[in-house]
């Protein structure tokens, strides 16, 4: 119920949101957790594997039991803590992880089976018969623990990634982080303060007090104003920094639109990667609870949190409140409910020799064992030495002291410290580089140690920055010891519950240790224990101390497990922001994109390029129709084709020729200016690498080709053999591929097309021969080469002028009885002649396995060329190029066999790499590679692929289908 | 005989306005690619110094008038603006690239707020100033990115992927815009 005159929520702007399918209505600035209190509701959840009823346990981002789902139009996020969703008109949420209502949910059943669920239950009881664990146990386990679901649909929601960077980030927004910005502020280094929390102040917004002589909320307003006010200070409220990187980078998720309605564009969450020079961690301490039995119930909380939601939202979580707790500053919690009406049943303090001078009864040597409430907390039992009483009560603030919120320190893999003093583990120094932790971050639990060591910390950052301090006055400040006893586990009846989120007791970690699962890792493991969403923030220590105490270990001594990145759950969606569709898959667009789309070309991907698959006619009903028109049209007349996504590489230099030599297999340095070349290029380890042609444009300038999607490998393997072998050369290497739009000609009638486009006949250009000539006064290239075994050119132009140049050829076309062709055309024709892609040269195979063992040159050396020697890399025994002809359809991929040998992958002899139905043949043809191949020409084999369910016998000979003179191309 | 008509990269794309920043294609212009033989600085520097160039030190622009030359690598240079002065072939490989790029500019108060959505560098004033230049990445596309004054970048992309450059540079203006609306 809401408290008077308390809280920073905005009263005048009430807000409306469902729970479950109800309407309720807080104000802004609350979040889910405080309007639900507020309007009374204390059941918000179930628990993981018990489905026990259970309430908010904090107040922050380790919230181990409000856990909800969030109802957008389109998506449904679940887990979500209810202590960090802030409410805003329309919000829609429910609970999670049961069946039926929340109240009375049907898988509470659990819990009455308790007894037999420990810890390693799984594991001893669903053992036999063996079968049964996928199907059945799994199942049946899964459905009936678990967190929330997802909705079954696709996040469709915004997501952002983004990258900042800065001299300082100060993680936290309390007084350590505030003093520690201001003081680098001022003396001018870039900082970003980042916070989870929707305003500035941290604990100071609930715990009050004076900063100063002033109030503390006096203090805040005015160094956020001046913070606000410098070019050189970025807040970011509503970021969680999630973990620390290499080279001062942090992860950092920012909840951009989770507060608010959906709007389209608005990104949810944005994920930033924060590169910083220093860095101070004030990141808080984190309230223990205690392990008393059935410690669990709604209404139970921790102390601190009870604080938060009086001073913070104005919300008294109980009427009848009782403190539970060995440290004097929860005593403080009891005091600010008494000031504000509410009525503090008790005060329960373990330590005999604590003060009893408090406004309400005070029981010191005493401790809470029991508890009572089926969907809430109705009362507690006491035990003061040898007797025991009950206590009326409907909220119980628990405090067993504090940790320190030190997780991002131990994300580079340093450890924490014990610290007997604080019984608490406090970070190692420098554990990561340039991350300084203070304030109560680093056990500095006091206002004014939190506002000392934040400037200190500052001071040395700017220091290492090579920035002077400005000067920033400390206030005077709250500096009160920690007085405390440290109170791990209360023995009694009934369960006690350490790890809230996986449901793990006192019992289970004893179990682990019985059963010899002793150290902490393992005890971990065996019972789950801090592997839930809240990653053990508010188990660990406890847990830990319990393990200590059954293995008769003190703490320190018993280990700490290790906390990983990311220090809260990121969402998928936010990590991989921009991935979704084509984000990380750029699309590469020919000059003739729209003109091919025109003609309602459906496109395929060749890499990252768009290239058009076929040109459909009307009448036509099939890809294969058009296909096969398009290869007798490039056979009988002419085609025209975009070839520019090939990779074009300049070389030039004096040392060009040496160099080509080197990276090809074949001698380039004797080519003639004016004459092209084919070249075959192999890696260090002597397979083929890639093919392509080289021209020669004059005498120090090479124009070399690549297949398309080779053509950053081919660059980045030239440029390594360039500065690794040959930096000192003659010689300098630039991609052109976006340089030029080039486009193949190919057909009977070529020549013909071409004479009417050029400025000048094509002449006598011979086969492999290249002249620079124009088209309308634009300069152009004319290779005559030809990758279909047609009489065939290529022309390329500056890129500006490739659609023009493109609808141009194929009018002209056109009028001659052809057209322009796509990649399907493309590859048939290719494989009628045998020529090669990279479906052939796939990484595995060498030159000699290709049937060019001839083309590494004898009188040279080149990269590659000793390596292909080897044994084993040459030889019968391997796979070797060969085609395959059937009168019924064939597949790529297919394996190959002998007939009547055993179908086995053992007596596989090799498998089929591209196949194409040939129009001009009428039969299928396949270029595959056979065991000894070359040797066994006319054989048949049976090629066999289970996948598409085909068993078809072939015949196999030559590579090359059609035209084996090149009497076609040459002519 | 042929007639061709040039169409340059963004031809009909007209500028974007949102947040408070502006996309708009650049001109389009001579682009050279002036990569040094080992040795040539000093021929080089001969050659740019009466167009009022030198050549650039690592992830530097040199400018003159509409001309720049910006550090495109080690001992490469692009010459955007004019053809390489005569004399410069000895020295320096030149490859003509002038429709090879897709240029995009990005200008407006708080620029670089769109920029970090998409460009990993710290593009910081006292980290990026007024004429410096590096090769990046736009999102997953390779860029050339050059502050041109405090608040406008000239970012250059390989020609074929402008059309995802653009897209990308949009949609950061527009959630940009979302996250300011109040």
């Amino acid at each position: 119920m809401r408290v008077e005159g308390r809280g920073i929520i905005d009263r005048s702007r009430p807000v409306r949101f469902r729970f479950d399918g109800r309407d309720y209505t807080g104000f802004r600035g609350d979040t889910l957790a405080s309007a639900l209190l507020a309007n009374g509701v204390r059941l918000m959840g179930r628990s993981f594997k018990y489905h026990r009823p259970r309430g908010v346990l904090s107040a922050g981002s380790e919230e181990p039991n409000a856990l909800v789902e969030v109802l957008g139009k389109t998506n449904r996020t679940p887990n979500v803590r209810a202590t960090m969703q802030e409410i805003f008109e329309g919000l829609e949420t429910r609970s999670q992880n049961r069946l039926g209502s929340l109240r009375h949910d049907l898988m509470a059943v659990n819990d009455l089976l308790s007894p037999f669920l420990s810890a390693g239950f799984y594991y001893k009881t669903f053992m036999w018969p063996r079968r049964f664990w996928e199907s059945l146990y799994e199942p049946l386990i899964r459905r009936a623990a678990g967190l929330g679901s997802l909705g079954g649909v696709a996040d469709e929601g915004v997501y952002e990634k983004a990258w900042a960077h800065c001299d300082l980030l100060v993680i936290g927004e309390g007084p350590a982080a505030l003093m520690a910005a201001l003081t680098a502020a001022r003396a001018g280094a870039d900082v970003i303060l980042a916070d989870e929390n929707p305003c500035l102040g941290g604990r100071l917004l609930s715990d009050g007090g004076l900063i100063g002589g002033e109030p503390a909320a006096n203090w805040i307003a005015g160094v956020e104003a001046e913070l606000r006010a410098l070019p050189n200070v970025r807040i970011m409220t509503r970021t969680t920094v999630t973990g620390a990187y290499d080279h001062g980078t942090y992860g950092a998720l920012e909840r951009v639109g989770l507060h608010r309605p959906a709007r389209p564009n608005l990104p949810r969450e944005c994920f930033w990667r924060i590169v910083a020079a220093r860095a101070v961690l004030a990141s808080g301490a984190q309230e223990r609870h205690i392990a008393f039995p059935m410690n669990d119930r709604p209404g139970i909380m921790l102390a601190s949190a009870v604080r938060t939601y009086l001073n913070r939202f104005g919300v008294a979580p109980g009427r009848r409140v009782t403190l539970f707790a060995a440290n004097d500053s929860a005593r403080a919690t009891a005091r600010d409910l008494m000031a504000a009406g509410v009525q503090v049943a008790a005060i329960i303090d373990p330590r005999a020799d604590a003060s009893n001078v408090e406004d309400c009864p005070v029981h010191t040597g005493a401790e809470v064992v029991g508890s009572r409430g089926r969907h809430g907390l109705r009362g507690v039992r006491v035990r003061k030495g040898s007797e025991t009483f009950e206590i009326e009560t409907d909220c119980l603030a628990v405090s067993g002291g504090w940790n320190p919120a030190l997780h991002l320190t131990c994300h580079m893999n340093g450890r924490p410290r014990w610290s007997e003093d604080l019984a608490a583990f406090v970070p190692m120094e420098a554990a990561v580089p340039g991350l300084t932790a203070v304030g109560a971050a680093n056990g500095s639990f006091s206002t004014h140690g939190a506002l000392t060591t934040g400037k200190a910390a500052a001071e040395a950052a700017l220091a290492d920055l090579g920035l002077r301090p400005a000067g920033v006055a400390l206030p005077a400040a709250e500096d009160a010891p920690y007085n405390h006893r440290a109170i791990w586990a209360v023995a009694g009846e009934g369960r006690a519950w350490l790890d809230f989120a996986n449901d793990v007791t006192v019992r289970d970690v004893r179990l682990a240790a019985a059963e010899n699962y002793a150290g902490a890792e393992h005890m971990k493991r065996y019972t789950t224990q801090g592997m839930a969403p809240d990653q053990g923030k508010n188990s660990n220590v406890l847990a830990l101390a319990v393990l200590a105490d059954a293995t008769g270990r003190d703490i320190p001594g018993t280990g700490v497990t290790t906390f990983r990145p990311p220090y809260v759950p990121v969402s998928i969606a936010a990590m991989g922001a921009g991935g979704r569709g084509k984000g990380f898959a750029p699309e590469r667009l020919l000059t003739s994109d729209q003109a091919s789309r025109d003609r309602l070309a459906p496109m395929v991907e060749a890499g990252l390029w768009y290239r058009p698959s076929y040109f459909p006619k009307p009448g036509e009903t099939t890809w294969r129709e058009a296909c096969d028109r398009e290869v007798r049209m490039v056979r009988e007349a002419v085609g025209v084709t975009d070839v520019s996504s090939l990779g074009k590489i300049d070389v030039q230099g004096s040392d060009a020729g040496r160099f080509l030599d080197l990276v090809y297999t074949g001698m380039f340095s004797t080519l003639p200016v004016g004459r092209i070349r084919y070249g075959l290029m192999l890696r260090e380890d002597g397979h083929v690498l890639d093919d392509g042609t080289a021209a020669r444009l004059d005498d120090r300038h090479f124009l070399i080709t690549t297949t398309t999607g080779a053509a950053d490998q081919v660059a980045r393997h030239l440029d390594f053999v360039h500065q690794a072998f040959c930096a000192t050369w003659d010689l300098r290497l630039t991609p052109v591929t976006e340089v030029y739009a080039q486009f193949a000609v190919a057909g009977p009638k070529a020549r013909a097309l071409l004479d009417t486009l050029l400025d000048a006949p094509v002449g006598d250009l011979p086969f492999m021969g290249y002249r620079a000539v124009t088209v309308g006064g634009v300069a152009a290239r004319l290779f005559r080469i030809s990758f279909s075994g047609e009489q065939g050119y290529e022309i390329a132009v500056p890129a500006d002028y490739g659609e023009a140049l493109f609808r141009d050829l194929v009018a002209r076309a056109e009028t001659l009885g052809g057209g322009p062709y796509g990649i399907e055309a493309l590859n048939v024709l290719r494989i009628e002649k045998g020529f090669l892609t990279h479906a052939e040269m796939d990484g595995r195979v060498t030159a000699a396995d290709l049937g060019l063992g001839a083309m590494i040159s004898a009188k040279k050396d080149c990269i590659g060329k000793a390596a292909a020697q080897r044994p084993g890399l040459t030889g019968a025994a391997r796979g070797q190029l060969i085609g395959l002809q059937s009168d019924e359809p064939i597949s790529a991929g297919a394996h190959l066999f002998r007939p009547g040998e055993a179908i086995t992958p053992e007596t596989s002899e090799g498998h089929v790499t591209s196949v194409c139905f040939s129009p001009v043949l009428g039969r299928w043809l396949a270029l595959a590679f056979l065991r000894n191949g070359r040797a066994r020409h006319g054989e048949r084999v049976r090629l066999v692929d289970h996948l598409r369910g085909l068993d078809v016998i072939c015949e196999t000979g030559p590579p090359v289908f059609l035209d084996p003179d090149g009497g076609r191309m040459r002519g | 005989m042929a007639e061709l008509i040039a169409k340059p990269v963004f031809a009909g794309q007209g500028p974007l306005e949102k947040a408070g920043l502006t996309l708009e294609p650049l001109p389009s212009g001579p682009i050279w690619l002036v990569a040094l033989y080992p040795g040539a600085a000093a021929r080089a520097a001969k050659l740019l110094k009466p167009l009022g160039l030198s050549f650039p030190e690592p992830g530097r622009c040199s400018s003159a008038d509409d001309l720049r030359l910006i550090w495109a690598g080690r001992d490469q240079a692009f010459l955007l603006g004019a053809a390489p002065p005569e004399g410069l072939t000895d020295t320096a490989a030149l490859t003509d690239q002038s429709g090879g790029w897709a240029g995009l500019s990005l200008s407006g108060p708080g620029v670089e707020a769109a920029l970090t959505r998409l460009v990993p560098l710290d593009l910081r004033l006292r980290e990026f100033p007024p004429g410096r230049a590096a090769r990046s990445l736009l999102n997953q596309i390779p860029a050339l990115i050059l502050r041109e004054d405090e608040t406008r970048f000239a970012i250059r992309v390989p020609r074929s992927m402008a059309r995802s450059a653009w897209a990308d540079c949009a949609l950061a203006l527009e959630r940009l815009e979302a996250r300011a609306e109040r």
